[in-house]
């Protein structure tokens, strides 16, 4: 009888993890950060189709970066898993928090017992009915939570762009500047984005039952242009 | 997270039915002893730039009034409203169905239903309650929308078996669909516009509750004034209260002069 060769469970792990990082790294980031009226969440995305961010609730937002089909799976589940929630329930016990621990078990499951781990980092965003309660959820490809409180940055080179997020961040800043300051932190010094480039939503207190609302090209030309 | 072959898709339903959540269908006869409240007449029509949806607020239990302020006309979603006549535990139910599952397709799939899938979506439903509808617990529902794709504002009626027929003009419902529909044919036109839809919509309803026991008039007591809406490109609109204390007031005015 073959005997599979021994290996350690702790290079099994760092093996998994490095795949994970390998695969987000090659993607693009995505920053969400909040302004006076709830939050805005920009990607670069060249595509206009495939989407990055979308809506889950009435006042959560997914997004998404790494490996489009794994994380569009993720998202649907969210989806669903709200909407039953809301329909067993009522509207108001739908809350991020327990959707991303949800997705927390998911993608910790899939870690640690499958062949292959998601190569997804994912955010649950919530908006409060004031800005106290505004929640953003970034969770790893192992099922790392982290509760954020201003800003978030997923996907590759998301430290360069977390410290460009940290000398520009405002607190009570307007929608134009936030975008602006989010696709500056994604571009870097020596490139430039444009509408084009980018997909941006937002969760605006302000939009009536589902908070949740794209903003077309122009939109986002218009808030780039300040 | 379902594996491929047991995958819902994007019908809200069945992800209902994949979980076990279906709600526990009633067996045997509905005795005339258990009396349950009963919505009542609803009208929609079209006009030059949507359609208008307009309800009355009483629902009745017998000879009694259970409820003075039911909404039976209730918006389905951006562009779309459902009206409902019938048994109104089981249609309220169904209405609360039919909008999840209308904002849970547009949230899987990334775009909303073309207003025909909706109107084919509600006829899927209808027919599921015909076993409840045999026992007596009848759901029949008016479905009007603006087509983004048409460009027109579009009215769908059902029977109880779900069978779905599309309406030119108008259309009435309930108990009081006699009177209210007549008023509607004798005054609509084509291309009527937004005031004057309005005003035939309620003068619709002002007749029905004249000879209707069930259907509800204005109450001006209790400031209770029927649910108008306008469905256009823009989506749907109620109308304020405050509008409709003048149209009546319009109404009452000439029904006094007679």
């Amino acid at each position: 009888m073959n005997m599979p060769f021994y290996v350690a469970p702790e290079q099994v792990m760092k093996d998994r993890a490095d795949y994970a990082r390998k695969g987000i790294a090659r993607g693009r980031a995505l920053v969400a950060v909040r302004y006076v009226d709830g939050i805005a969440l920009v990607a670069e995305n060249p595509s206009n189709t495939l989407r990055k961010i979308s809506e889950i609730y009435d006042r959560i937002a997914f997004a998404g970066v790494g490996k489009y089909n794994e994380f569009d799976q993720l998202r649907v589940a969210g989806v669903r898993a709200a909407d039953l929630k809301g329909y067993q329930y009522s509207r108001d016990d739908v809350d991020a928090r327990s959707l991303a621990n949800n997705y927390a078990q998911i993608l910790g499951q899939i870690f640690t017992h499958e062949m292959k781990p998601m190569e997804v980092e994912i955010l649950v965003a919530e908006v409060g009915v004031t800005g106290e309660g505004d929640q953003l959820f970034h969770i790893l490809y192992d099922g790392t939570v982290m509760d954020e409180r201003r800003y978030t940055v997923l996907g590759g080179d998301a430290e360069a762009i977390g410290g460009r997020m940290k000398d520009t961040f405002a607190e009570g800043q307007a929608l134009s500047d936030a975008v602006q300051e989010a696709t500056k932190a994604l571009s870097g010094p020596d490139r430039s984005l444009t509408a084009d480039d980018l997909e941006v939503a937002i969760l605006s207190r302000s939009n009536g039952r589902r908070c949740f609302r794209r903003l077309s090209d122009e939109a986002v030309a218009a808030a780039l242009a300040g | 997270m379902f594996t491929p072959g047991a995958d819902p898709g994007s019908s809200f339903p069945e992800l209902l039915r994949r979980v076990g959540l279906t709600p526990a269908t009633t067996s045997g006869e509905v005795g005339a002893e258990l009396s349950m409240p009963h919505a009542t007449t609803c009208v929609a029509l079209r006009f030059g730039d949507g359609v208008i949806m307009a309800g009355d607020r009483r629902a009745t239990s017998g000879n009694l009034i259970s409820h003075r302020g039911m909404e039976k006309v209730v918006q389905a979603d951006l562009h779309s409203g459902v009206a409902i006549a019938g048994a109104a535990g089981p249609a309220m139910e169904m209405v609360k169905l039919f909008q999840l599952q209308l904002e849970h397709y547009e949230k899987v799939e990334g775009s909303a239903l073309s207003l025909e899938g909706k109107a084919n979506q509600l006829s899927m439903m209808v027919r599921g309650n015909l076993p409840a509808a045999m026992q007596g617990m009848v759901v029949v529902p008016i479905f009007a929308g603006y087509d983004l794709r048409r460009a027109n504002g579009r009215l769908f009626t059902y029977d109880v078996t779900g069978g779905r027929y599309e309406e030119h003009d108008y259309v009435a419902t309930g108990s009081g669909m006699l009177h209210a529909g007549t008023v509607i044919k004798m005054g609509w036109r084509d291309n009527l516009t937004r005031d004057a839809a309005v005003a035939l919509a309620c003068r619709s309803l002002w007749e029905a509750a004249d000879a209707d026991s069930a259907t509800g008039g204005p109450d001006v007591l209790r400031g209770i004034y029927p649910v108008v809406a306008t469905i256009t490109a823009d989506g749907w609109a109620r109308l304020d209260d405050s509008e409709l204390v003048g149209v009546y007031e319009t109404i009452a005015t000439e029904v006094r002069a007679r």
